[in-house]
C-alpha cells in the first residue's frame, strides 16, 4: 500500500488512541475532585498535566474551569480532545476511499459530535461529554474491526493504537508512582486504564503497589497494559513487509521490548526502580515509531533501491 | 395513442428544439415509453423516488466543490430524474463525429509539436498557436507513445433550433464528470428497474473497464505488465470524488505527486513495501502543476522530474501534456479546416459559429453587437469569465468591451445559442429545461471507444443557458436506445 496512506491510517489511530486517553484520565480525576480527599485540586490538575506530558507553562490559568475547558473544548490547544479528534479525522479523510464507509461515518459523527460540544461549551457537560468520547472511539474500533479487511491498512491502524497506547500507559504509571499514593489514587489509576475491575478479578480489591504495577505493565491478558500493547503492535508488524533490511531491524527493536516485558518479575522493577524501568520503555516505544515511520514511510530512494 | 395533455401541462415549448415534444405537440416515437410511464405513475410515488434518488447520491458522498466560496463548500451535485433519451442512430452518427474529431486533433497536436505543417501552410495562423498560454514548448519534437495526445475526452455537445448537433467545446486536457455518468446510471437502474426494460438501453458499465485498456495499450515498450496510477490533486480539488470512484472501479492506486518519486528518470511510487515502478500515469493535474522543475515552480502537487522521465519514455502520461492548445477557444473556430488539413474530410460534427477577437473584422462586429453575443475568455473554463449578451447589464457589456480591446486574443464571441430542451421532474412537475450533452471518448491510437451515454448537464433554473455544476446546473442520465 501506499506509504502515506499507511502514515495517515497510523495517525488517526494514534489520535484516537490520545483522545480516548486523555478523555478517561479528566474524567477519573474530575470525579475524585467532587471527592473531599487531602489532594488540592491544584495538585490533582499537576498530576493529569504530568500524566498527559502536558507543560503547565503552555497553560493560561490553572483552575479547574478553565483547565477542563482547554484540554477538553479548546481547538488551539494542541493537546486538547477537539484537536485530536479534529487530527483523527483529517488523517481519517485523507485516505477516505481506504478505509470502510462505515468507519469514515462514525469517525465523522463522532467529530461532529466533538465540535457541538466545543462550539456550545456553556452547555455542554464535561463527565457526559468525556464518556461519549471514549464510547465513541470504542464503538469506531469495533466497526473498524468488523467492517475492514484485516489487511496492510488495518496493521497500521493497530500499530499506531497500541503503541501509542504502550506509550500512555507507561506515562500514566510513572507519574503515578512519582506522586503520593492514597487508596484513592489507586483506584483512579486503574480506573484511568479500566483496569479497576479486571484487577479486582484477578486480585480482589486489595490494592497492593507491586500488584497493580504487574497488572498495568506485564499482564499479558488486560488490553490496556504495556505488555498486551506492545504485543500487538509486533503481530501487526510481523504481518507486514517493508524494504530490505530496515524491516529486520525494526522488529528486533519491538521484539526486544517485549521479551523485556514477558520475562521481567515485577520484584526485580521494583528493586531497580520502577521510573527507570518506565523512562526506558517510553524511549524504546519513541525508538519503534521512529523506526516504523523510516521502515515504511520516509526511507530514502537509495534504501529502498538497494534492497 | 394518448395524448399526455396531463403530462404535459406544465410543460411549455419555445423556440429551442425539445428533446421530448414536436413543435405540433405531440411525443417523439422515442420517447413514448417515458411519457407513457410517468402519465401512469401516481404523483406521490414520483415524490418517493426523487427522494430515493436524492439519498442515494447524499450517502455515496457523490459530491462536487465550488471555487470562491468560504462556506458549503463540498456540495451534492443535483440529479434530475428523468432521463435524455438519444436513439441508436443518431448516437452512431455523433460516434462517427467524435471519432474523426478526435483523430483529426490528434494529428494536429502531432504537427504542432514537431514540423507544424499546418502552419507553414497557412491554415491555422502561426501565432495563434504560440501565443496560447497552453502551448508547451518542452512539448517540441519529443516522440510520445503511440503519438497518442489525447487519450480522454469529453466533448460538449449541443443542439441548435432545428435539432442539428454541434460541437461547443473539446476538453482535452483533464475532462471530468464521466463517475457521473456511472453513478446516475447506477441510481436510476435501482429507481427505473421497469423503465429501463421498457426502452432497452445501452449499457455505459464498461467505461473503466475501456479507459484501463486503453492506459494499458499506451505503456512504455518492453512493460508488459504495467502499473497504473491516477494522479489526483488532492482531497482538495473539485473532482477528488471522481478521482477515488475512478481509481476504485478500475482497481488502480490512486496517487498524490507526494507519493510518486523519481530516481534516474524511472517513476516510482512509495509503498510500505519500498519502491514500485510507475509505467502509466493517468493525470487528474493540469499541466503547470506536473513538475516543479519543468513547469511551474511553485507547484506542491507535482512530481520533481516527472517530465523528464517522460521524456525519456520510461513513464506515459494520459493525457499528454500542452493538449491545450487544440481546445483552445480561439483554435476552435479552426477545427472543420483542420479536419479536412488531416483527413481530407467534410467534418461529421458542425462548430458554432464563432469570431476570433484577434482578428480585426470579427472584433470590430463583436465589441458593437455584445448585446447579443457570448463572449467568453479563451483560458477559462467552468462557466467562469463569461459574458451572456441578452441577459447582461450595461456596465458588463461595457467591462467586456474594454477586456477586449486590451487583450483580444483572449476572447471569443459567438451567437447566443439556444440550448435544446427536455423535460425535467421539478418541484413535482414535468417542466422543460435546457440541456448539452458531454460522451465520453477513449483513443489509444488505433480505435476510438465511444461509451453510448454520457453527462447530460441541465440548466436547473427556468430558461437558464448555464449548465455548469458550479453555476447551478445539474445532471441527468444520458439513454441510448438499443431499437
Amino acid at each position: 500500500m501506499l506509504s502515506r496512506v499507511a502514515d495517515s491510517l497510523y495517525w488517526m489511530a494514534r489520535y484516537l488512541e490520545r483522545a480516548e486517553h486523555t478523555a478517561r484520565i479528566v474524567g477519573v480525576q474530575l470525579n475524585l475532585i467532587l471527592d473531599q480527599t487531602k489532594i488540592t485540586p491544584e495538585d490533582r490538575w499537576k498530576r493529569i498535566l504530568d500524566s498527559l506530558g502536558i507543560e503547565t507553562n503552555d497553560l493560561p490559568a490553572v483552575d479547574t474551569g478553565s483547565l477542563t475547558r482547554t484540554l477538553l473544548y479548546d481547538p488551539d490547544f494542541p493537546s486538547s480532545i477537539v484537536s485530536s479528534m479534529q487530527n483523527a479525522r483529517e488523517n481519517c479523510r485523507q485516505v477516505r476511499n481506504q478505509i470502510s464507509s462505515e468507519m469514515w461515518e462514525q469517525l465523522n459523527r463522532l467529530y461532529h459530535l466533538v465540535r457541538r460540544h466545543a462550539a456550545d461549551r456553556r452547555k455542554s457537560i464535561p463527565l457526559e461529554f468525556l464518556m461519549s468520547v471514549d464510547e465513541g472511539v470504542h464503538l469506531f474500533h469495533g466497526i473498524t474491526d468488523s467492517t475492514m479487511s484485516h489487511n496492510e491498512a488495518w496493521q497500521f491502524i493497530r500499530i499506531g493504537r497500541f503503541l501509542e497506547r504502550a506509550t500512555n500507559t507507561a506515562t500514566l504509571l510513572d507519574v503515578h508512582f512519582r506522586y503520593p499514593q492514597e487508596h484513592l489514587e489507586w483506584i483512579a489509576l486503574l480506573r484511568s486504564c479500566t483496569a479497576f475491575e479486571a484487577y479486582c478479578r484477578a486480585h480482589t480489591a486489595d490494592i497492593r503497589p507491586d500488584w497493580a504495577a504487574e497488572f498495568m505493565l506485564l499482564d499479558d491478558k488486560f488490553p490496556h497494559s504495556v505488555r498486551f500493547s506492545v504485543d500487538r503492535v509486533a503481530t501487526a508488524l510481523s504481518a507486514l513487509t517493508g524494504p530490505g533490511e530496515l524491516d529486520e531491524r525494526t522488529r528486533r527493536l519491538v521484539g526486544r521490548l517485549q521479551a523485556s516485558l514477558q520475562y521481567i518479575q515485577i520484584d526485580e522493577v521494583m528493586a531497580e526502580g520502577i521510573h527507570r524501568k518506565l523512562q526506558e520503555i517510553q524511549k524504546q516505544c519513541d525508538d519503534i515509531h521512529v523506526a516504523v515511520q523510516r521502515t515504511y514511510i520516509d526511507y530514502t530512494i537509495e534504501e529502498a533501491l538497494s534492497a | 395513442m394518448s395524448t399526455f395533455s396531463a403530462l404535459l401541462r406544465n410543460y411549455e415549448l419555445n423556440a429551442a428544439y425539445d428533446e421530448m415534444v414536436q413543435p405540433d405537440g405531440t411525443v417523439r416515437e422515442h420517447y413514448y415509453p417515458l411519457a407513457e410511464y410517468l402519465q401512469k405513475l401516481p404523483p406521490e410515488e414520483m415524490r418517493l423516488r426523487k427522494q430515493a434518488s436524492d439519498l442515494s447520491f447524499l450517502h455515496q458522498g457523490i459530491t462536487f466543490t465550488v471555487y470562491g466560496r468560504d462556506e458549503g463548500i463540498e456540495k451534492i451535485f443535483p440529479h434530475d430524474l428523468l432521463p435524455r433519451i438519444v436513439q441508436r442512430a443518431e448516437w452512431q452518427q455523433l460516434e462517427r463525429g467524435l471519432a474523426q474529431r478526435i483523430v483529426a486533433l490528434n494529428l494536429f497536436l502531432k504537427d504542432i509539436y514537431h514540423e507544424g505543417k499546418i502552419l507553414k501552410d497557412k491554415v491555422v495562423p502561426r501565432e495563434m498557436i504560440y501565443t496560447c498560454k497552453h502551448f508547451r514548448r518542452q512539448m517540441m519534437h519529443l516522440d510520445i507513445r503511440r503519438d497518442v495526445y489525447i487519450t480522454v475526452v469529453g466533448t460538449d455537445l449541443i443542439r441548435g433550433a432545428d435539432g442539428r448537433y454541434m460541437v461547443l467545446e473539446d476538453n482535452l486536457r483533464v475532462p471530468s464528470g464521466a463517475s457521473y455518468m456511472l453513478t446516475s446510471r447506477q441510481v436510476m437502474k435501482r429507481i427505473f428497474p421497469d423503465l429501463f426494460q421498457a426502452c432497452g438501453v445501452l449499457p455505459v458499465d464498461h467505461y473503466p473497464q475501456a479507459l484501463l485498456s486503453t492506459l494499458r495499450a499506451l505503456a512504455p515498450d518492453g512493460r508488459p505488465d504495467p502499473t497504473i496510477v491516477l494522479l489526483t490533486p488532492g482531497v482538495y480539488n473539485s473532482a477528488y470524488f471522481e478521482h477515488t470512484y475512478l481509481a476504485r472501479q478500475m482497481g488502480i492506486e490512486l496517487v498524490e505527486g507526494r507519493d510518486l518519486v523519481v530516481h534516474d528518470n524511472i517513476v516510482y511510487m512509495r509503498t510500505t513495501e519500498g519502491l514500485n515502478r510507475v509505467d502509466v500515469i493517468y493525470r487528474r493535474i493540469d499541466d503547470d502543476f506536473i513538475d516543479p522543475l519543468a513547469f511551474r515552480p511553485d507547484s506542491a502537487l507535482g512530481v520533481v522530474g516527472l517530465f523528464n522521465a517522460y521524456r525519456d519514455g520510461n513513464v506515459t502520461l494520459a493525457n499528454a501534456l500542452g493538449n491545450g492548445i487544440a481546445d483552445d477557444k480561439a483554435v476552435y473556430a479552426y477545427v472543420p479546416r483542420i479536419i479536412r488539413y488531416y483527413l481530407g474530410e467534410d467534418p461529421i460534427l458542425d462548430n458554432v459559429d464563432t469570431y476570433i477577437c484577434s482578428e480585426e473584422g470579427s472584433r470590430q462586429y463583436v465589441v458593437e453587437n455584445l448585446d447579443k453575443l457570448v463572449v467568453k475568455a479563451v483560458g477559462e473554463s467552468g462557466g467562469y469569465g463569461m459574458l451572456i449578451g441578452p441577459h447582461s447589464t450595461r456596465e458588463q457589456q461595457e467591462e467586456f468591451r474594454r477586456k477586449i480591446l486590451e487583450d483580444p486574443r483572449n476572447y471569443i464571441a459567438q451567437p447566443t445559442i439556444q440550448l435544446s430542451q427536455a423535460p425535467c421532474y421539478i418541484d413535482g412537475n414535468v417542466e422543460a429545461r435546457h440541456i448539452d450533452l458531454r460522451p465520453y471518448v477513449l483513443y489509444d491510437g488505433s480505435k476510438v471507444t465511444v461509451v453510448p451515454g454520457g453527462l447530460t448537464r441541465v440548466a436547473l433554473r427556468k430558461g437558464s443557458l448555464v449548465v455548469n455544476s458550479s453555476q447551478g446546473g445539474g445532471s441527468k442520465d444520458t439513454w441510448v436506445l438499443h431499437d
